[in-house]
């Protein structure tokens, strides 16, 4: 941990009762820290060993993507949505691509909207894989957990290279439709990694789940209630550990999410050991969904051959675009004034307004709890800041 | 769920606000309520405690420029030249723009409906830049309300706690405004061209020195 | 010592060797990294050190949180001027003898994200840079072998005379000055010590022809 001195805490109050209890200890953990999932700092007010204050600082990784795609074309903006949350590249490509299909009345060919779901849900798992075992490493679980869930990443990183290319940035969609078709034998190969996912599941699970140390440190710790998370605007996973069914796959029905027959995990208590099973299970449901992709997987074009992907220029006017992502609500609302480039671009981050009730998530609870309170919210730096 | 409901069950209720329906010219349909700063606060309230359906969800704040601009059209209207009645195009110029704008997309989680867009507008961009936070009705907007005030400088009233969310305190403008000058740290490029090439030009008489 | 000599002494069992070599396959065979994420490339630094890529191979699988026990520091991702401070802070922090990889585009030269206003243009304008990875991200190959490039250039460096390593030459600064906040800017927007503006030949730039005066 880092103690900076030029920290920006405000000076806190010293009353009378102060010198019983000690000297409270102002903190910085951040924006070096291993925990932090990037460069997040929060400055941390304890009093021993407890959180009395908590104050997030963002902006480390403010990258101006807001601004630089006010200067891009809409194509050229894709590529930029991979490195928002560089994780699930191709669900912000998802994003995106739904935004701007709103704006311009754009309709998607049926096996566009197959491979959307197929490539979607792949990453949906891999993001949670990832997180999973990041939150085990938080917890001290150092190393194995982390091993494990990055094998798993791996099998869905080839498949997304042999698709698009690239590991991590797969910039794979368009608006109309998906930039490329499937190589040769990569729906076996996809088959392959999802039948063998609930196996690695499992395994997880049974090492896991009902690990004496893992509910000792996670179960009571940063609860969220239905009507906080509600109101704090939580989405994704963190309202769904908290009770609140709405899952937008459900609620908007975009692509052809209402074709599948899947069930949306809900979380009782909302504490760290919600969120965490919350995910698991949700990657089941994810399989399932992969399945049923993947059996009716039909023939067809990838683009919609009315759409005009260079030189493209809508009609003025607004859309506000949303989809699940693997961390909640993410969304898009473009403003076009039908020059080709977006007026306003604005990239609503699920992970940043989870981060909305952190402070009252770490009130009252050890300084290592913290820890994994924010790796249980799964956050990322690039999509918190864009 | 239709806006013109909603108008009409917020005029009902809340007497004296000034409401309008901004059409949006694009396939998503999506229209928006611009509401008047002063009622604004009321109005959202009422969104989220009175209204069927109740919109308990703020997903998304957006803060907007609008720079004045000069838009001129055509319109074509009958004159007398020499004696003769003819069909003139004649130039109107008329100036929009000029505020700063905040956009929240409202959702009922109960209902699952929405968006129900709600904008407000600043008086102008320089000075008089103040609408009502809505950070106690949704605390979703806490942040997002603070990320408008830095990039763009909107004063929100009442947030509990308006300060810098990107930039560095002690930054002195707002950069996401349209007319943001970037700071001039020139940028060798082995192609330059454009905006690059112009810049390099600029500093050259630093680098003459090295030459 | 003659390297035929040398080969022969050790096909009996005889290990014959300077103690520049000892001491530099030591400090090659064990860089500990800096554990530091910056953005993106830090998924691909993190995907390097597992089992697939298994950076332990080459003796550093000991990422340390703390910059005094790092001997290396992978700038992974876009360095942006709010970050930039902490980030020289934290060089400064770490005791010499200490190396940088820049990772990726941005932290070459700022990348993609190059136009913004608060994005640094690589992170070489206030510290010294050893090995540059481009990619966006690299992939963790290309980490792997920008990590056996700077094991080599290790291995190559003399113990004495000009070039030594800044930890055997107390001439050498091994702090750098980190900038401060301006109102628009950092305040300096670079380290003359390690940086300055490259000249670009303005005549021939518009034909497309790089080159330098």
């Amino acid at each position: 941990m880092n103690i900076l001195t030029d920290t920006s805490v405000d000076s806190i109050s010293t009353d009378e009762t102060d010198h019983l209890t000690g000297d409270l200890l102002e903190i910085s953990m951040g924006p070096q820290h291993p925990s932090t999932h990037g460069v997040f700092r929060m400055n941390v007010t304890l009093d021993g060993e407890q959180v009395v204050k908590l104050k997030p600082v963002f902006g480390y990784l403010h990258r101006n993507h807001e601004k630089i795609a006010e200067t891009e074309s809409y194509l050229g903006c894709m590529p930029y949505t991979d490195r928002l949350d560089y994780i699930c590249s191709i669900t912000n490509n998802w994003a995106y691509a739904l935004a701007v299909e709103t704006l311009a009345g754009i309709k998607v060919p049926e096996r566009a909207e197959y491979l959307r779901v197929i490539t979607g849900e792949l990453t949906r798992l891999q993001n949670h894989a990832g997180l999973i075992g990041f939150l085990m490493q938080d917890m001290g679980a150092s190393g194995t957990p982390l091993m494990y869930a990055f094998r798993e990443r791996e099998k869905i990183l080839d498949l997304f290279e042999a698709l698009t290319g690239a590991r991590m940035m797969c910039n794979y969609m368009r608006f109309g439709g998906c930039r490329c078709d499937l190589p040769a034998g990569w729906l076996d190969g996809a088959k392959k990694v999802v039948e063998g996912f609930p196996k690695f599941l499992d395994e997880f699970e049974s090492l896991l789940k009902t690990n004496e140390i893992l509910m000792a440190r996670t179960q009571g710790v940063g609860i969220v209630t239905k009507a906080q998370a509600i109101n704090a605007g939580l989405s994704g996973p963190m309202a769904r550990a908290s009770g609140v069914d709405y899952d937008l796959r459900k609620v908007d029905k975009y692509g052809i999410y209402e074709r599948f027959n899947f069930r949306v995990p809900l979380g009782e208590v909302g504490d760290v050991y919600d969120r965490y099973m919350l995910r698991v299970l949700e990657m089941r449901e994810s399989v399932e969904i992969l399945k049923q992709a993947i059996r009716d997987l039909p023939e067809g074009p990838i683009m919609d051959p009315g759409t005009k992907i260079r030189g493209f220029r809508p009609k003025a006017g607004e859309a506000y675009g949303r989809i699940e992502g693997p961390k909640g609500e993410l969304g898009f609302y473009l403003i076009s004034d039908g020059s080709p480039n977006p007026y306003r671009y604005r990239v609503r981050p699920p992970t940043l307004i989870n981060l909305t009730l952190l402070e009252d998530m770490c009130l009252g609870h050890n300084v290592a709890d913290i820890v994994i309170i924010l790796g249980s919210i799964d956050i990322v730096l690039g999509e918190v800041d864009r | 769920m239709n806006l013109e409901e909603i108008k009409s069950q917020i005029e009902a209720n809340v007497p004296g606000c000034r409401l309008e329906i901004i059409p949006n010219g694009s396939p998503s349909g999506q229209h928006s309520l611009l509401v008047d700063v002063e009622h604004g606060f009321t109005v959202a309230s009422f969104l989220r405690d009175g209204a069927t359906p109740r919109f308990d969800f703020c997903s998304n704040v957006t803060g907007i420029d609008w720079p004045v601009k000069e838009v001129s059209t055509k319109t074509k209207v009958k004159k007398i030249v020499d004696g003769v009645e003819k069909e003139v195009d004649e130039v109107v110029k008329s100036q929009t723009g000029g505020y700063l704008e905040v956009v929240y997309h409202l959702y009922s989680i109960e209902q699952r409906e929405g968006p129900v867009v709600l904008r407000m507008r600043t008086e102008d961009r320089a000075e008089r830049v103040h609408v009502p936070s809505l950070t106690p009705i949704w605390r979703s907007a806490e942040f997002q309300e603070r990320e408008a005030y830095d990039l763009f400088g909107i004063l929100f009233d009442g947030h509990p706690d308006l300060r810098r969310l990107l930039m560095w305190e002690g930054f002195v403008d707002h950069p996401m405004r349209r007319d943001y000058v970037d700071p001039d740290d020139y940028e060798y490029e082995p192609t330059a061209h454009d905006d690059v090439l112009k810049r390099a030009q600029a500093h050259r008489p630093a680098q003459e020195g090295g030459l | 010592m003659d390297e035929q000599l040398k080969s022969e002494l050790r096909r009996q069992g005889v290990v014959a060797t300077s103690l520049q070599e000892l001491y530099n396959w030591g400090r090659k065979s064990s860089v500990w990294p800096l554990n530091f994420g910056l953005a993106c490339c830090a998924i691909e630094m993190i995907a390097a050190t597992m089992a697939r890529y298994d950076l332990a191979r080459f003796g550093a699988e000991v990422f340390r949180p703390s910059p005094r026990q790092a001997d290396l520091m992978i700038v992974a991702g876009t360095v942006t001027k709010k970050m930039a401070p902490q980030v020289v802070r934290l060089y400064n922090q770490m005791p010499e003898p200490k190396y940088v990889i820049s990772m990726g585009a941005c932290a070459i030269s700022g990348g993609p994200f190059k136009q913004g206003y608060n994005v640094l243009k690589g992170i070489d304008r206030y510290i010294p840079v050893d090995v540059y990875i481009p990619g966006c991200p690299p992939r963790p190959e290309a980490l792997i072998d920008a990590f056996m490039m700077l094991q080599r250039k290790i291995d190559a460096q003399y113990l004495t005379g000009p070039g030594r390593p800044r930890h055997l030459d107390a001439e050498t600064p091994s702090e750098f000055v980190v900038p401060e906040f301006g109102p628009h800017d950092l305040v300096p927007t670079s380290n003359s010590e390690v940086w300055s503006v490259p000249l670009v030949n303005i005549s021939n730039a518009g034909k497309n022809e790089p080159g330098r005066d």
